[in-house]
């Protein structure tokens, strides 16, 4: 604190309401006599990168650890590299990635295809789980999808019927 | 090795993967003995985290034994029982050394809002999860905990994110002797988020759901007050005549992005994306908490914009104070706290299921069905 007003001697008044009880961030954050030199402390030893990490653009590089459970790969691959290109503040980041996960669900079957796996969409769903302890829920849910796949059926076949 | 593998919305199954490597000085493999489902894994399961890669493995709540370390790891040995925090946390990085564990600058290269989690999507690192049968686990020398002998693996699971997190909820509201504290979310954190408040000298607990059965667990385990908002017309003129007209002088948001009971946040917030999850439970904290008092929020909410009521946080004074759990900061209490047996987490654990039904698990604890709480996964290779 004395230091610091040394600094600042030429504002009138400076740090004489300072209080350090008024801290909202008891007992969440420690104060540390280094917290204003920036970006100094003694890094971790930096992982050595084997595969393509994404970075966000609001750091200067990599961090020492990172993880690499699954490489940016395919069109999904490509969308999540455009969208690395803008911040995290931005929708231009957020609402990409939300579209390559949903087109990455697609290559997801198409690989399971590709490698002879057709999926068991309903065990993955858990819904022999729902069969157990939810039947009528089970039964709701399917007689709904029945219904709406039927009206759809019709409302599509009236249409041609029209022509 | 059997590993969880997610290949898109509400769509899981255990596959074989590669056994994960060594991949910096500091990282260890362990070998999982137990591993939870999180209700923050629903937010994943769901579809409603961005930048969740299919093939990517979940779970951030496990403990398990050393089964290999890198050439720079001194604090624990191959044969360790250790439980490990859900933050990838480098002990070194400024926010760090300030004890602010889950926004470590050194973990997670995706986005600088987050620390890294395990399991937890690219946003959150790209790490691969516990629920496998191997994991690779960085920082082995600071975030690993040894168990301590005489303590249950299943207490010790719940210590890697749950307790400590319903006790920073409690924490976080500044909790005052004889205070009158209001929990959203009868789910694992919002029952320990109960169960904490008493030990920071609440006067009077009060706990908000809609599931009965998950209400008359966390009555009678924390002794507390339960309601379930489908029986009331406005939760918050509910809370607030339960309160002498002036409101909670805490109230706590252990529920987030899936909360249910507004249907225009419902559409919003889950349905569509349009904002980063249901905000209704922030709605009606910041609403029914008393003037100049604190909301606490571990809720967890997407990356972009919510409909909360911010207007309300300036007139009534509100403090609002959010983090995601520095789960090493209260390893020292919380471990006292079950060895003098004040607090017992592993009651909560209600299914323990063997990984190979993964899918089957998250159904069942994602649509609260055989009266789920809290699930262990169990790998084959756990020997225990
Ligand atoms: N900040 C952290 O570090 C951290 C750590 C763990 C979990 N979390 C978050 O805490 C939240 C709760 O986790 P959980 O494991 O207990 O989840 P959970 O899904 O098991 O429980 C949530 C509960 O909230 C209830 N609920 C839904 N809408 C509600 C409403 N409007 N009012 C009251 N209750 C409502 C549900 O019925 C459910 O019982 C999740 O958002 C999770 O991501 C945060
Ligand atoms: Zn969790
Ligand atoms: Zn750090």
């Amino acid at each position: 604190m004395e230091n610091l007003a040394a600094k600042y001697t030429h504002i009138k008044g400076w740090g004489i309401d300072a209080d350090p009880s008024n801290d909202p961030t008891y007992p969440l954050k420690y104060h540390m006599p280094t917290e204003h030199d920036g970006y100094n402390w003694e890094r971790p030893v930096q992982q050595s990168q084997d595969v393509e990490v994404l970075q966000s653009i609001e750091r200067p590089s990599l961090p020492a650890v990172f993880g690499t459970s699954v490489a940016p790969q395919g069109l999904s691959g490509q969308i999540r590299r455009y969208a690395f290109k803008y911040s995290e503040s931005h929708y231009g980041h957020w609402l990409p990635l939300l579209l390559a996960d949903r087109v990455n669900m697609v290559e997801g079957l198409v690989d399971d295809l590709k490698q002879g796996h057709i999926p068991n969409i309903f065990a993955e769903k858990g819904w022999k789980a729902e069969w157990k302890y939810n039947p009528v829920g089970l039964v709701t849910k399917v007689a709904t999808t029945v219904l709406i796949t039927t009206a759809i059926f019709a409302f599509v076949t009236r249409k041609k019927d029209k022509r | 090795m059997l590993a969880m593998n997610y290949r898109g919305p509400r769509r899981v199954r255990v596959d074989q993967k590669p056994y994960p490597e060594i991949k910096h000085p500091e990282d260890a493999i362990v070998r999982v003995t137990r591993s939870c489902i999180c209700g923050s894994d629903l937010h994943l399961y769901n579809g409603n985290v961005p930048d969740t890669r299919v093939g990517s493995t979940f779970g951030h709540e496990f403990v398990g034994i050393i089964e290999e370390v890198g050439p720079a790891v001194e604090k624990v040995k191959v044969g360790d029982h250790v439980l490990v925090p859900f933050n990838v946390a480098c002990g070194k990085c400024i926010f760090c050394q300030q004890g602010l564990f889950g926004n470590c600058h050194e973990s997670n290269a995706q986005a600088t809002a987050v620390g890294g989690i395990f399991g937890y999507s690219h946003t959150a690192g790209g790490y691969d999860g516990g629920q496998a049968e191997y994991v690779r686990v960085p920082y082995a020398n600071f975030g690993p905990t040894i168990i301590p002998p005489d303590m249950d693996p299943d207490d010790a699971v719940l210590l890697t994110d749950v307790f400590p997190t319903g006790y920073q909820a409690a924490e976080m509201g500044g909790i005052q002797p004889g205070d009158t504290v209001v929990i959203f979310g009868a789910g694992p954190v919002g029952i320990m988020a109960a169960k904490s408040s008493w030990l920071f000298g609440a006067g009077r607990v009060i706990v908000i759901d809609e599931v009965n059965y998950r209400l008359e667990f966390v009555r009678d385990y924390a002794q507390c007050e339960v309601y379930n908002f489908r029986e009331m017309d406005d939760p918050v003129v509910f809370i607030k005549k339960l309160t002498d007209w002036l409101g909670a002088d805490v109230c706590i948001d252990a529920v987030g992005a899936e909360a249910t009971g507004n249907a225009l946040q419902t559409i919003t917030g889950r349905k569509t994306l349009l904002q980063a999850g249901s905000a209704t439970v922030l709605h009606w904290a910041i609403n029914s908490v008393r003037k100049g008092g604190t909301v606490s929020v571990v809720g967890v909410y997407g990356p972009t914009d919510n409909l909360v009521p911010i207007g309300n946080v300036v007139n009534k004074g509100i403090t609002l104070r959010a983090n995601q759990t520095a789960v090493k900061r209260h390893l020292p209490k919380l471990i006292d706290h079950i060895q003098s047996g004040r607090v017992s987490p592993k009651a909560i654990i209600t299914h323990r299921v063997p990984l190979e039904e993964i899918a089957d698990a998250y159904h069942i604890f994602s649509e609260k069905l055989d009266n789920c709480i809290k699930t262990v996964l169990i790998p084959p290779s756990a020997g225990m």
